[in-house]
């Protein structure tokens, strides 16, 4: 189990390229990701901050 | 209010994306735990580079995409010039730091992995060089979307950098055909069908299909993001004429 482990993370002997290559894959995919829903969360958080006082004049017909 | 008036169409994006994203992102996630268990587990090391054939399965997916991206910047580029389709400028400048980001990826993981099988880093060759353009293409695309202070004129100078731009894609693909390169050329798009093995194919496909996928959720996100910030930019706009 363990040796099984140890050949697995060793990659034939490629472990220094291998690895670095998958991890700073995905730290770049999640970064674009985080950053990206933060953007959003901002804005959208903003946007409801301001409808409060814009409502009156938004709910044309409303009760 | 007058100014929301042509948010009508984006505000129809908007439910839209509302509907799809979870969607998007659900498949891509199942692709992507399907794609790293193959990568990983279920395909062999290649027979002469060994276990760094793994790279493989981020390197060329990114390559792809990289590829994919910079040609939606260029079509709604063109798309925006020539119909003014709020949408499409407002898509490729949500695309461009995701393409930037593959690009980024592509290069970086080339260099890993050519390290231990062609001894060197980098090397000046087409392939490797016109991706290095790419790259900066998109950086350029950024930063002029984000130059002006009205993001209309941003956006149309943008649209043209991608359009000129655009000729450096085929350049891409074929520079391993046209030019002696270290890199290698072409193994899966071939006329004479792939020349990789069969037992890779899963593992890239489904990488590649993850990546687009991931594509979309980041791109639905950031077009919501952008969106929603030009709605509390007019709406500030509108608050500030009306105290006058």
């Amino acid at each position: 189990m363990l040796d099984a482990l140890r050949t697995f993370l060793g990659m034939g002997g490629y472990a220094a390229f291998v690895w670095p290559a998958l991890i700073l894959t995905a730290v770049v995919l999640v970064s674009m990701l985080v950053l990206s829903l933060q953007d959003l969360r901002r804005a959208e958080r903003t946007l409801q901050g301001m409808e409060p006082a814009d409502r009156p004049r938004r709910r044309r017909g409303a009760a | 209010m007058a100014n929301l008036h042509r948010f009508a169409n984006p505000a129809q994006f908007q439910r839209l994306s509302r509907a799809l994203l979870p969607w998007v992102a659900g498949i891509t996630a199942i692709l992507f735990v399907l794609g790293l268990y193959f990568a990983l587990f279920a395909s062999p090391p290649d027979y002469q580079q060994g276990d760094t054939v793994r790279i493989m399965y981020v390197h060329v997916p990114s390559a792809w995409m990289s590829l994919f991206c910079y040609t939606f910047l260029a079509v709604a580029g063109a798309v925006g010039l020539i119909w003014r389709h709020p949408l499409a400028f407002m898509s490729a400048r949500a695309a461009a730091p995701i393409g930037a980001g593959f690009t980024f990826i592509v290069l970086a993981t080339g260099s890993l992995w050519g390290k231990p099988m062609w001894g060197t880093w980098w090397v000046w060759d087409a392939r490797l060089t016109s991706v290095l353009i790419l790259f900066f293409l998109y950086l350029g695309h950024i930063a002029l979307s984000r130059a002006f202070d009205d993001p209309a004129r941003g956006a149309k100078a943008a649209a043209v950098l991608a359009l000129v731009g655009a000729v450096n894609v085929p350049i891409i693909k074929f520079s391993v055909d046209w030019w002696n390169t270290l890199h290698q050329p072409a193994s899966v798009s071939r006329l004479a069908g792939p020349a990789i093995d069969s037992s890779m194919l899963p593992p890239l496909f489904l990488m590649a299909f993850a990546f687009m996928g991931y594509f979309f959720t980041l791109l639905l996100i950031r077009i919501r993001a952008d969106l929603a910030s030009r709605k509390v930019q007019a709406l500030r706009v509108a608050a500030l004429a009306a105290a006058e």
